[in-house]
């Protein structure tokens, strides 16, 4: 079975899977961060990187209108720039939404039961699919997928795609793969030291370890809770360009794959843990390509959720999470 | 012992509380002079921590009012409360535990921000108990217990307070430990800061403390000074097993 022990074709699906958990990782960072404090598993979070999908897909659109660039050229020239912006202006984006949708949605509810909140946030999830439908369904011709609310959508690739490996190499890497790493590494970077280091990270670390002391010591929870959902929201809008630009297409309903797999990192690395989270990210984009190519895809999710089950069964807080109730 | 200012700095008059439809606390009153050291002892369930907690602003008053420094407590928030001198060192401590012993103790100057002064108040913690200084960077979690209530009392000294109320610091916790807490507790008064101390461990807590009350049910059913209510019969059958 040559197949099987084909080291270009291990390295490319390593590769993929490497690229795409990045992206796993960042989004689950989003549920990681807002489990730790309330205990909330926030349903809508990854439809709220499907919305961040969406506006980067209309911005680019608008680029393309204005003359800002030339889609004859997309794929060919890299749009740094443009990459940049997206990054940053869907990140905020996303970072707004989701804190207003703690603010209206999960804010009033702060004291009702866990399960009025699931229901929420299930709800909150409905609510954006939905207008990401209706996104879908505005005119918006500069991208394939014809003018069909529903169908999925093209996304240039905003960057070249090169294989700068050479056009021999049968392995292909292109600046596609690069912009990920080079955006959520830092990120990833800049997010561990604000937790650890600063006042506000402090506080929100303190907030999900004991939140009563943490209002004794005078934090104020609800800002605490809030700056929470923002950089949960902005990493998932920073993922979300990420993600459009590496897979190239954009879809209303690709919030619950994508959710899907960023929770299950989530809990695989041990729910509250933002190491774990990132950890678990790039486990499941690994196994998810392996699965793909080795198992079969229409395996994968049986693969992913074995794994998962199988995990919880010997670790049950998740690889990097808390080994037991500390003693109080 | 100072005795002489004519507003108490802390000042509980009639208040009630509860949870849900459970009343809790029916009509407490008690005071707590600048410079006092003053137990609050009861027993299980008697609504010790409760009476902290109004105090503290994370149980709501039903009625009666709480006032701290001259002015009334009513209209502030939980996190408000500890920038205006007055800091609980919560039942159970409630340490970060993944945090380590210096990420503690610079929570507990999270309302503060003079520098110079945390980091000066840090020595004085440290001084004050030696163990945390030889353990700054071990997590919170992996403290002994007697080691968190140290930890818990000097996050809550980190923020400079004016009234430090503790909240049944001898539990289960080495008689040994006790005392030394109690003896680090006794020389925090020397320096000015007054005290309200709640303690199943009646006997300690009395023999420490200027004045008492003795919460039953809801309620205050005695006060007075500590050399009254040792000897006191009722409360020699009650609570120090006499
Ligand atoms: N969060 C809560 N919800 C409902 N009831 C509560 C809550 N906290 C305390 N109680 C009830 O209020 C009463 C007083 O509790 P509280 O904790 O104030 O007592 P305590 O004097 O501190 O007792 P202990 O010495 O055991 O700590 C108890 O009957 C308790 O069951
Ligand atoms: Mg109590």
């Amino acid at each position: 079975m040559p197949d099987w022990i084909d080291s270009d074709v291990l390295i490319q699906q390593l590769l993929l899977g490497l690229s795409n958990g990045m992206i796993i990782a960042l989004i689950a960072l989003g549920y990681t961060m807002v489990y730790g404090i309330i205990e909330l598993i926030n349903f809508a979070h990854g439809d709220l990187f499907m919305l961040g999908s969406f506006l980067a897909l209309t911005l680019v659109g608008a680029a393309m209108n204005c003359g800002l660039i030339d889609p004859a050229l997309m794929g060919e020239t890299s749009h740094w720039w443009l990459l940049g912006t997206l990054v940053l202006v869907c990140g905020i984006f996303c970072g707004g939404v989701n804190l207003a949708i703690d603010h209206l949605a999960y804010k009033p509810l702060r004291r009702a039961s866990k399960l009025s909140q699931l229901v929420a946030a299930i709800g909150v999830s409905f609510i954006i699919v939905n207008i990401g439908l209706f996104w879908g369904g505005l005119p918006m011709e500069v991208f394939g997928g014809g003018g069909a609310a529903a169908a999925p959508k093209d996304f240039p690739s905003l960057v070249s795609d090169a294989n700068l490996l050479g056009e021999e190499s049968f392995v292909v890497l292109t600046w596609n793969d690069i912009v990920i790493f080079a955006v959520t590494i830092p990120l990833m970077i800049a997010l561990t030291l604000f937790v650890k280091f600063t006042k506000l990270g402090m506080a929100m670390r303190a907030t999900a370890q004991n939140v009563t002391a943490a209002r004794l010591m005078g934090v104020d929870v609800n800002k605490v809770i809030a700056a929470t959902f923002a950089i949960g929201g902005f990493l998932g809008g920073a993922a979300s360009v990420l993600y459009a630009n590496y897979n190239s297409t954009v879809s209303f309903q690709m919030g619950f794959r994508a959710g899907m797999d960023a929770f299950t990192a989530a809990v695989l690395g041990g729910i509250g843990s933002l190491p774990g989270a990132m950890l678990g990210g790039l486990l499941i984009g690994m196994v998810r390509a392996m699965s793909d190519q080795f198992v079969g895809t229409e395996w994968t999710n049986v693969v992913v959720f074995s794994l998962l089950v199988l995990i919880l069964i010997f670790r049950p807080t998740g690889l990097l999470g808390l080994k037991q109730r500390e003693k109080v | 012992m100072t005795t002489s200012s004519t507003t108490p700095l802390l000042e509980i008059r009639g208040i009630t509380a509860g949870y849900g439809s459970i009343e809790v606390l029916h009509g407490i009153s008690l005071e707590v002079r600048e410079g006092e050291i003053v137990s609050l002892i009861g027993g299980n369930g008697a609504g010790k921590s409760t009476t902290l907690h109004c105090i503290s602003c994370l149980v709501g008053l039903r009625a009666g009012e709480v006032r701290f420094a001259g002015e009334s407590l009513a209209n502030v928030a939980a996190h408000e409360i500890v920038g205006r001198g007055l800091v609980q060192v919560p039942e159970g401590r409630k340490i970060f535990p993944r945090m380590t012993v210096l990420e503690n103790l610079r929570m507990g100057a999270y309302s503060r921000n003079d520098r110079a002064g945390i980091e000066s108040d840090l020595e004085e913690v440290y001084a004050l108990f030696e163990i945390l200084k030889s353990r700054t960077s071990q997590l919170g979690g992996t403290l002994s217990g007697g080691e968190q209530q140290m930890l818990a009392i000097g996050r809550a000294l980190m923020s400079r307070p004016k009234l430090l109320m503790m909240d049944e610091p001898s539990m289960g916790i080495a008689p040994l430990l006790v005392t030394k807490i109690f003896e680090a507790v006794k020389a925090l008064r020397t320096r000015g800061l007054t005290i309200l101390l709640v303690e199943q461990n009646a006997r300690a807590a009395l023999k420490l403390a200027d004045r008492g009350y003795v919460l039953e049910t809801g309620r205050i059913v005695l006060e007075g000074t500590c050399a009254a209510l040792l000897s006191d019969q009722r409360v020699q059958a009650a609570y120090l097993g006499e």
